[in-house]
């Protein structure tokens, strides 16, 4: 019964959610696009111009450095996350149904944590005064508290924290539907489990983890407080770099250009991951 | 066997990753003196209490709760019109409207909040307290839409033919019939956005950060200007909220289906 | 004023013709069965009856008037699905009250509505239990007491029976042809079951692959097959094919059959039911409407006997009664008797 829609009554629907969107996203994300070209005025905002100049920083050695160490780092963590969340991912869902539940209430509740929480969540935990280290004096096996952060460790660590659930959902639909009778057919071939899951799980879902990765790389770009909280200024990334320019160094343009550049590579990479998720729906 | 205690091992280990910043938190919340310190040196609620008496406190909790519901309904109301038409009708170019509302939710949080925070200025309203609303409100959209979507499909087409069948137009087929079986999925959509919204702090900040102060806003804040047991109890606070309305949706929906999964009775 | 016409009917989906043109005629008060194969449009000409397909060309009247237009909830029918669609989170008399209560039915006219359609489907005091804990047959009558609730003047079904056990199919049968005599409803079903059909039936549309190759009563179909296909789709039955010869015979494998309503002259196929086949150990005679052949294989089922039998090359099944049994085993030759009035000359599928 799906029908086109007959009169303008019917297009009334979607006319307004079409048009929040539009008012209160699109027009938002243009007039950010429009303010990446404006000119930056000492003392001030900006004025509206149209100048290359925010983009043009691009090329300094500095915001390449960044850059660099952005991609790098974001790539490590999806890297990490998809290698430790994709076997667990696996293991939950082969549990039952009800240990499924109680794992996914878990993740979800660590997912809905902000930033800012898991990033306090660290910083305490690896801290001098409250941290693992403490509870460690406190049985002996250390001798002095210390702190673990700022540190690239520190930051690696809080960015997978944070990635992991994350990665984990990303993985669970193409998972839970995952043929068991494969695994089984394996197995009654003398394949032990491990094995099993090395040879026919992950090539199986090859185009799954490659889309993943993908994913939890944007996601791991968009982290803007981890590296600053838990990290030197020399672990500062883009995100990072955007918040800062944007708050505290009001230079709404060039944190614009950035973030602008941030959405390409972002949509970029998420267009081809959708592909790759194609592919295998297809295959 | 090796294998399951290398399983146990591995299962156990995230348990402990997963949940160790909790529990020192948790631990800290509990400290006695106003500083942070692990394992805790004496037992109080005091920064329990703290949540409701300190006025600073308080006020951003009202003020992150407020937000939280006004996001959370605001998500669904934009949500609902346009799940249903992508599910009534045939209209490919409305799959333009479905990647907007997609949209906001796959893009980094900074860059939404920064064009939230362009678009503030430049309508002349930034910093008044109700942007952050439609800020969150259409951040979240997506939330609501996915489990909208998921509860489209599942209502069977002959339930919407048989009322046809019987008299019903499709005013009365959405009040009788759909809403009805869709209630659930809008619920916890809304649960989503709710605790989501609950927790959120760029676009939060972008938008009202100096006029406005939400739980996690002001939890940043006093990470730079001042430390107290009190961010402690509330992040306590957001994880036990968390684990009770995502226990809530689990106890009476399917969560598994809403995240994904087929469930086993029905292979595709 | 002549009940429901279709008139042209033909629909089309992109490419795939799935009822090509039509013109039928259903009267008032009958029970119809649009019967075929899976795939032969019979749901999709009965979704177009009731509005939730439209038809690509031609016209539906309802007693005179035009209701192609119409949408689906101003037409006046009742529908049972095969899915039965019942509103899971509804009860038993919320679900048959539910038409009534659309329309702003009040709390009491619904309990008297539900009161008395239960009793009509022989599920009295069930209004208050919720719908998941019916059994099969349960649901069954809770969708027809739901579709009859307006009184309607089309009841439409779609292989209603279809999820019921064989025995309960059985007895559904008539309790659905008893309800249909007793409310004198205009009432089509679709089905692909042949005895279904022949069981409940006044008139039988025969359908495949969008195309209506006969409507008549159900014993009209069995012993006047119209087409090939008819012949063969209801019931067993031997397809011979041979040259007209003469005015009332036809030259086939081994001899010469005679038939009524011959055509004047060309290859004409005619279809002869097994029950109407007689044997007899081979005596040698040769006659018009005689041929010999050999008994391949026996089936003795107790309450009737199969023959295969090779007849020129080609394999013939006979049907007996135990008393009318010829005394022949495998590998004897038989005489193979087609009565004239039981060969049918079939037109062109």
């Amino acid at each position: 019964m799906k029908l086109k829609p007959q009169k303008y009554a019917d297009y009334a629907t979607i006319a307004f959610p079409a048009g929040m969107l539009t008012v209160f996203f699109v027009i938002p994300f243009g007039i950010m696009i429009a303010v990446s070209f404006f000119q930056r005025v000492q003392g001030a905002f900006y004025e509206p111009a149209f100048v290359f100049e925010n983009y043009a920083r691009f090329l300094t050695g500095f915001f390449g450095g960044i850059l660099g160490f952005s991609i790098g780092l974001a790539a490590l963590v999806a890297v990490v996350s998809v290698v430790l969340a994709f076997p667990f991912t696996y293991i939950l869902t082969r549990m039952s149904r009800q240990a499924q539940v109680v794992w996914l209430v878990f993740l979800l509740s660590v997912l809905s944590l902000s930033e800012v929480l898991i990033g306090f969540g660290w910083s305490t935990l690896l801290s001098r005064t409250a941290g693992i280290t403490n509870l460690l004096v406190s049985l002996g096996i250390m001798d002095k508290p210390m702190s673990l952060s700022p540190s690239f460790g520190a930051v690696m660590t809080g960015m997978v924290y944070q990635t992991f659930p994350y990665t984990v959902l990303v993985l669970y639909p193409a998972l839970s539907r995952l043929d068991p009778s494969l695994v089984e057919a394996a197995r009654t071939l003398g394949s032990g489990p491990v094995r099993s899951f090395a040879n026919v799980v992950v090539p199986a879902l090859r185009n799954s983890i490659v889309s993943t990765l993908i994913m939890v790389f944007v996601f791991a770009l968009g982290c803007y407080l981890l590296p600053q909280l838990l990290g030197k200024p020399s672990h500062w990334t883009l995100s990072v770099l955007i918040t800062d320019q944007a708050i505290y160094q009001s230079n709404m343009p060039f944190a614009a250009a950035m973030a602008v550049f941030l959405v390409l590579v972002s949509l970029s990479l998420v267009a081809i991951s959708l592909l790759y998720g194609k592919k295998e729906h297809a295959a | 066997m090796i294998n399951k205690f290398v399983l146990r091992l591995f299962l156990g280990s995230l348990v402990l990753f997963l949940s160790a910043p909790l529990v020192v938190v948790a631990g800290v919340s509990f400290n006695e003196k106003k500083s942070l310190s692990f394992p805790p040196q004496g037992f109080s609620l005091d920064w329990y209490a703290q949540i409701f008496t300190d006025d600073g406190w308080r006020q951003a909790l009202f003020n992150s709760v407020g937000v939280a519901i006004g996001a959370s309904c605001l998500s669904v109301i934009v949500a609902f019109p346009l799940a249903w038409f992508l599910w009534r009708f045939h209209a490919p170019w409305a799959r333009i409207v479905q990647v907007l509302g997609l949209a906001p939710f796959i893009l980094p949080p900074v860059i939404t909040a920064l064009g939230f925070l362009s678009f503030w200025t430049t309508a002349g309203a930034y910093g008044q307290p109700w942007t952050v609303v439609i800020s969150h409100g259409i951040f979240f959209v997506t939330l609501p839409l996915v489990t909208l979507t998921l509860g489209f499909d599942a209502v069977d087409d002959s339930l919407v033919e048989a009322a046809a069948t019987m008299g019903a137009d499709d005013k009365t087929i959405l009040r009788t019939v759909i809403l009805p079986l869709i209630l659930p999925y809008i619920i916890s959509g809304m649960a989503f956005a709710f605790v989501l919204s609950l927790n959120e702090y760029i676009v939060a900040y972008m938008a009202v950060g100096f006029t406005v102060e939400t739980l996690p806003i002001k939890i940043f804040n006093s990470l730079r200007y001042g430390y107290t047991p009190t961010m402690a109890s509330v992040t306590v606070l957001f994880v036990a909220v968390a684990v009770i309305v995502f226990g809530l949706i689990a106890r009476f929906g399917d969560l598994p289906r809403l995240l994904g999964a087929w469930r086993h009775d029905e292979d595709g | 004023m002549s009940g429901l016409v279709f008139d042209s009917i033909e629909k089309k989906f992109g490419d795939f013709t799935a009822v090509h043109e039509t013109s039928l005629t259903i009267p008032n008060g009958k029970f119809v069965c649009l019967l075929g194969p899976s795939g032969c449009g019979k749901t999709t000409l009965l979704r177009m009856i009731a509005g939730l397909e439209d038809p690509t060309h031609g016209r539906i009247l309802l007693e005179g008037n035009d209701v192609t237009r119409i949408p689906t909830h101003q037409r006046d029918f009742g529908m049972v699905f095969q899915n039965l669609a019942l509103f899971p989170h509804l009860t038993v008399g919320e679900n048959i009250a539910y038409p009534l209560r659309i329309r702003g039915g009040s709390k009491a006219d619904c309990f008297k509505a539900v009161k008395r359609l239960l009793e009509l489907v022989q599920l009295p005091d069930m209004a208050d239990r919720p719908v998941a804990k019916l059994s099969g047959g349960q649901r069954q009558r809770v969708a027809i007491a739901r579709a009859l609730a307006l009184e309607p003047k089309l009841f439409l079904l779609d292989e209603p029976l279809s999820a019921l056990d064989a025995k309960l199919r059985e007895s559904m049968q008539i309790e659905l042809k008893q309800l249909q005599q007793k409310l004198g409803i205009t009432t089509i079903v679709v089905t692909h079951d042949q005895r279904e059909a022949m069981t409940m039936a006044d008139l039988v549309v025969v359908m495949s692959q969008g195309k209506v190759h006969q409507v008549a009563p159900p014993v009209e179909i069995y012993r006047k097959p119209k087409d090939a296909f008819v012949a063969d789709f209801i019931g067993m039955t031997n397809l011979i094919t041979g040259r007209v010869n003469g005015a009332d015979q036809i030259a086939v494998a081994g001899g010469v059959l005679l038939a009524d309503d011959v055509p004047a002259s060309g290859d004409v196929t005619i279809s002869v039911r097994p029950e109407n086949i007689r044997l007899a150990k081979d005596d040698g005679a040769n006659a018009p409407g005689i041929l010999t052949g050999t008994v391949s294989y026996i089936r003795d089922l107790g309450a009737s006997i199969e023959f295969y039998l090779d007849v020129s090359g080609q394999q013939i099944t006979a049907i007996t009664t135990p008393s009318d049994r010829p005394d022949v085993t495998a590998g004897d030759r038989v005489s193979v008797s087609f009565p004239r009035e039981a060969c049918v000359v079939l037109g062109d599928a």
